[in-house]
């Protein structure tokens, strides 16, 4: 046996451990916050998270891509937690078919809302067409916005970061924005939830009551599916309209 | 988990075999939602309980991709007035909009909204 701790210590610096442990030590100091705060809205756990994380990686200069070995591991969960939004719809299916028609008008309706008033408002703000591009698809989930931005040339990484932007803001102020917009029945805001913030608005809704989380995971899958189909379409027309 | 996973798996080979515009895991998110529909598992069913685990923490899982941001505030800071403008004013204008639209469109079998108002709100 030998005393070689700089070995060990080289281990945990390029293992994925040290990233996972950072990810999950931050979302419980989040949960813990959101506890003692008496579930206040803006210590949404993953913004909490998000800010930690991001100070520790600043403040020690480490890089993303040495942080992402671990985070990546964390992120790999997503997925399967995208499937798993099937189980609260299933509880709610009784519900589905009063749904069909506002759903069919207010996927499509929403998706090119995200897109266009997105991309417009970039541009009127004096970003350039990567910067509107980057910004276009950020209503549909993380692993979509981001096969989107590079298919269309935004910036990947700052589309990634857009999109739980979104979520964030719309977990903090969604649900007090409908209500001051006076949408008060549970299926409308569970639909514009899932629609304009993905997974992160979804999980809030969920946390507020389980109807309203079961039809933002229905609106955040068909969401992602609209924005897929309608950015191409969307940005082909902006090109016929500047030409 | 397996099952989840398993639906995972389903999905990516459906969307990489046809081309799909759509993530595997949506696909099977929507082919797990038949399949509960047809099977009907007890509400004690290891698959719930893991689903219903997994959705607790689904803030975590947006986590990493959020700590993006480190790599891109260049960029964040140089064009941050249409960012931010884009940003917010996209998500209140969808937000307001779909909710009116999706409330307006709601059959009207029983009177009044389910939720009292700020309902919604802690």
């Amino acid at each position: 046996m030998t005393w070689q701790p700089g070995e060990a210590l080289e281990w945990v610096r390029t293992s994925p451990l040290l990233g996972v442990l950072l990810t999950l030590g931050a979302y419980r100091v989040g949960l813990w916050l959101h506890a003692r705060s008496g579930r206040h809205p803006v210590t949404q756990p993953v913004l909490v998270a998000v800010v930690l994380v991001s100070t520790v990686l600043l403040a020690t200069g480490t890089a993303y891509a040495d942080y992402a070995r671990g985070g990546d591991l964390v992120a790999f969960a997503l997925a399967p937690a995208t499937v798993a939004l099937a189980v609260p719809l299933h509880r709610q299916a009784h519900h589905l078919r009063r749904l069909l028609v506002p759903l069919l008008v207010a996927i499509p309706l929403g998706a090119v809302l995200s897109i266009g008033v997105g991309y417009g408002v970039v541009v009127a703000l004096g970003g350039d067409e990567t910067l509107a591009r980057t910004m276009a698809p950020k209503a549909a989930t993380t692993p979509v916005s981001i096969a989107l931005s590079a298919d269309v040339g935004g910036i990947v990484a700052l589309t990634a970061v857009l999109t739980i932007g979104v979520g964030i803001v719309s977990a903090v102020l969604g649900p007090w924005l409908l209500t001051l917009a006076r949408v008060r029945h549970p299926h409308a805001r569970g639909v514009a939830m899932g629609a304009v913030s993905h997974g992160i608005g979804t999980s809030r809704s969920l946390a507020d009551d389980p109807e309203e989380g079961a039809f933002a995971g229905l609106a955040m899958g068909l969401t992602a599916l609209a924005t897929a189909v309608l950015l191409p379409v969307f940005l082909h027309v902006v090109a016929l309209i500047g030409s | 988990m397996l099952w989840l996973l398993g639906f995972w798996l389903g999905g990516e080979l459906v969307v990489r075999t046809t081309g799909l515009p759509v993530p595997g895991a949506v696909v099977g998110m929507l082919g797990l939602f038949v399949t509960l529909q047809v099977r009907r598992p007890r509400p004690d069913a290891h698959l719930l309980r893991a689903s219903d685990g997994l959705l607790a923490h689904l803030q975590l899982l947006f986590v990493p991709a959020g700590v993006g941001i480190v790599s891109v505030l260049g960029v964040l800071r140089s064009d941050a007035l249409p960012l931010v403008g884009g940003l917010l004013v996209s998500w209140v204008v969808a937000l307001v909009v779909l909710g009116w639209v999706v409330a307006l469109l709601l059959p009207r079998d029983r009177g009044g909204p389910a939720v009292p108002a700020g309902g919604g709100d802690r």
